[in-house]
């Protein structure tokens, strides 16, 4: 009896380590299987307006790593400002005989792609926009709520010129043709119309250029030398305004506010008061943001097309005063790895 | 009808310039104040200097394309070495190496390979874009180091105020610096034996030849005199802004050149014209866009009104200047 007893128990115990056993191998996460077999092998492909500036190189940095991280594989095309450059490297991609599963587009303007896109989502590519929005349903935006942030400038600008100065703004636009200025130009307005002691002075275009820039703003401060904040709408070109600033001798009178990528020369600009005030993209977590609905949309299992998902990127002005080391990236540093 | 016969383009445009600037005058708040018509010709400053140089390869009857490309890159690549930590001197004698590589390379295939001028540089031009954006430059905005004596440039004229107690403080050196290129290139081109050569060569090629005039060297000369006057022209555009954007060579800075050389009566069949007309070609163009910003024009505007200007300059043209024999022989560029 003793003996029959011991048996069972000793059969009992080792069921028992089986069966728990067996429960902790049906509880084995199943995630990780999915993600890879999801992403696995996945080809991302970015086409920025130009590779040589510091927003696409912060992007294209940070994507590779993580697209590599995750099993998949990064490029790039450069089409160098030239949208037609930019369209063909589109349609080469979607006729190539390893077509990419996910195309990251930085577009020119608000319609050029548009024809381009919609075949590529047809041919079950996704297509995720960044920065610049276009009249174009993509799966995803990411990038900067332009209105939001032509508000934020225009708060900038009155902040910075104060109650008792002379209200004057001067605008210096992009061209009439590009999203971020249309877009950046109603956001003023709207603010402004709150403001209605403020008033536009003048509002010429820069067409992106710092030496059209230089010249426009010379121009606009001879004819009101009493304006007390410029907005450029870009700081790739906002350098030449503030050499038309430092040129008319009112270094520290006119407010300069414009927005950028965030690289470490906008800080330095802060620093020296070359710009009053930045709106800045924060690049690590718009990157960030672009790999998550990347991975998103690859493991949904939804047609490409069928979704259309706006992440705008928190910004905020930047004054010299709100500046701490970590406020601005280094391209370097980001190729190298770091952030 | 004496007036009409001597009515060439550069005094139509003159009087339209001054038209334009009486107009504006009358018209415009502000646009006669001393610092407005400097800063109009601070503007067109830059334009003005890669204008001489365009202006000199035309007459001698060629065009050079690759201006631009020349003076964006290597302006680029010498800040690039100074911020990979080459040494400035180093730096300095490398770009102009290069520059000089690349006049001397656009006037070989002129010259010597007979390659037509605007082919030859359009495409040496291309090719000074790429190799140097692909290769040496980082990324497309590189900035001034602070301290360099780039930046210093433009604290000339207020030394000059304290050196010698002339009252130049306000008047910007770019405006030197464009006036100083037009008046050597004018010294070069009227009163020495090379510059006359030009004209020869510019008016009739194969007659020149056969004078015995060096054809091809000049040729080359003036392809390395239009390169290094195009790295100067980057210099300035660099001490103004602090950095250079070789974006501009996406720009339509280059039609902008040769719009203000045609435009001032600098005829593309070569052979006529000189520095005088490229001074008031530049500030035709400066007084528009001064007075085209004041009324905030937009840009589709200003490039149409700047385009019409200039086909009504070149109908006129060829309207008091009908092509003879000896142009109709030779054909245009």
């Amino acid at each position: 009896m003793r003996l029959k007893g011991m048996l069972t128990a000793v059969a009992l115990t080792l069921l028992g380590t089986v069966a728990v056993n067996s429960a902790a191998n049906a509880q084995e996460d199943p995630g990780p299987a999915a993600y890879q077999k999801a992403l696995q092998g996945k080809r991302v492909v970015l086409v920025p307006m130009a590779m040589g500036f510091d927003l696409a190189q912060g992007w294209a940095a940070y994507l590779k790593r993580e697209v590599e991280g995750w099993g998949g594989t990064f490029e790039t095309r450069d089409p160098n400002w030239d949208t037609s450059a930019g369209a063909q490297a589109i349609t080469d991609l979607i006729s190539g005989s390893q077509k990419p599963d996910v195309l990251v587009v930085h577009s020119p303007d608000l319609n050029s792609y548009s024809k381009l896109l919609k075949k590529a989502q047809k041919d079950g590519i996704y297509v995720v926009l960044v920065d610049n929005p276009m009249n174009y349903p993509a799966d995803a935006f990411v990038g900067s709520d332009w209105d939001r942030l032509g508000q934020l400038e225009a708060e900038a600008a009155v902040k910075g010129c104060g109650e008792n100065s002379s209200k004057k703004i001067g605008l210096v636009q992009g061209d009439a043709a590009n999203a971020s200025s249309i877009y950046q130009y109603n956001g003023i307005m709207k603010v402004l119309e709150k403001h209605p002691d403020f008033k536009v002075v003048a509002k010429p275009f820069s067409n992106w250029d710092p030496t059209t820039s230089r010249n426009v703003t010379t121009t606009m401060l001879q004819q009101n030398p009493d304006i007390c904040a410029i907005i450029d709408f870009w700081d790739g070109d906002a350098t030449g305004a503030s050499a038309a600033i430092h040129d008319a001798k009112l270094d520290g009178k006119v407010f300069l506010v414009t927005t950028g990528g965030g690289e470490m020369v906008d800080c330095k600009a802060l620093e020296d008061g070359t710009f009053g005030a930045v709106v800045m993209t924060d690049l690590a977590n718009q990157s960030r943001d672009m790999n998550a609905i990347i991975k998103f949309l690859l493991q949904s299992g939804q047609p490409a097309g069928t979704s259309k998902t706006y992440i705008y990127t928190l910004e905020k002005a930047t004054t010299k005063a709100d500046l701490k080391p970590s406020t601005c990236w280094d391209v370097k540093a980001l190729q190298a790895g770091q952030y | 009808m004496n007036f009409l016969k001597n009515l060439s383009q550069e005094r139509i445009v003159f009087a339209l310039a001054l038209a334009i600037f009486i107009a504006c005058s009358i018209t415009l708040g502000g646009f006669l104040q001393a610092d407005n018509l400097i800063a109009i010709v601070r503007s067109v400053s830059v334009l003005g200097i890669l204008a001489v140089g365009m202006g000199i390869v035309i007459i001698g009857r060629g065009i050079d394309l690759s201006a631009v490309a020349i003076m964006a890159m290597s302006v680029a690549w010498y800040l690039q070495m100074l911020q990979n930590g080459v040494s400035g001197g180093e730096a300095l004698a490398l770009t102009l190496a290069g520059v000089v590589a690349i006049g001397l390379i656009n006037g070989f295939m002129v010259a010597y390979a007979d390659v037509p001028a605007i082919f030859a540089t359009l495409a040496s031009g291309a090719f000074v874009y790429g190799f140097c954006r692909s290769q040496l430059i980082a990324q497309d905005a590189t900035p001034v180091p602070a301290g360099n004596w780039i930046n210093e440039l433009g604290q000339i004229p207020s030394r000059i105020d304290q050196f010698a107690q002339i009252h130049l403080g306000e008047i910007p050196v770019e405006v030197f610096i464009f006036s100083g290129a037009a008046f050597l290139a004018f010294l070069f081109l009227r009163f020495t034996k090379w510059g006359r050569y030009v004209y020869l060569m510019g008016d009739n090629f194969l007659a020149a030849r056969n004078m015995g005039i060096p054809v091809r060297p000049m040729t080359v000369l003036r392809y390395v005199i239009s390169a290094l006057i195009a790295f100067s022209a980057g210099i300035l555009t660099a001490s103004s802004l602090h950095s250079i954007n070789v974006r501009v060579v996406n720009s339509t800075l280059l039609y902008d050149v040769i719009l203000v050389v045609v435009i001032g009566g600098i005829g593309l069949s070569g052979g006529k014209g000189g520095m005088r007309n490229v001074v008031v070609g530049a500030l035709l163009i400066g007084i528009l866009q001064n007075a085209m910003t004041i009324l905030d024009f937009s840009n589709v505007y200003q490039n149409l009104i700047k385009s019409t200007i200039l086909l009504i300059a070149i109908i006129v043209d060829s309207l008091l200047n009908p092509r003879d024999e000896q142009t109709a022989q030779q054909g245009d560029i």
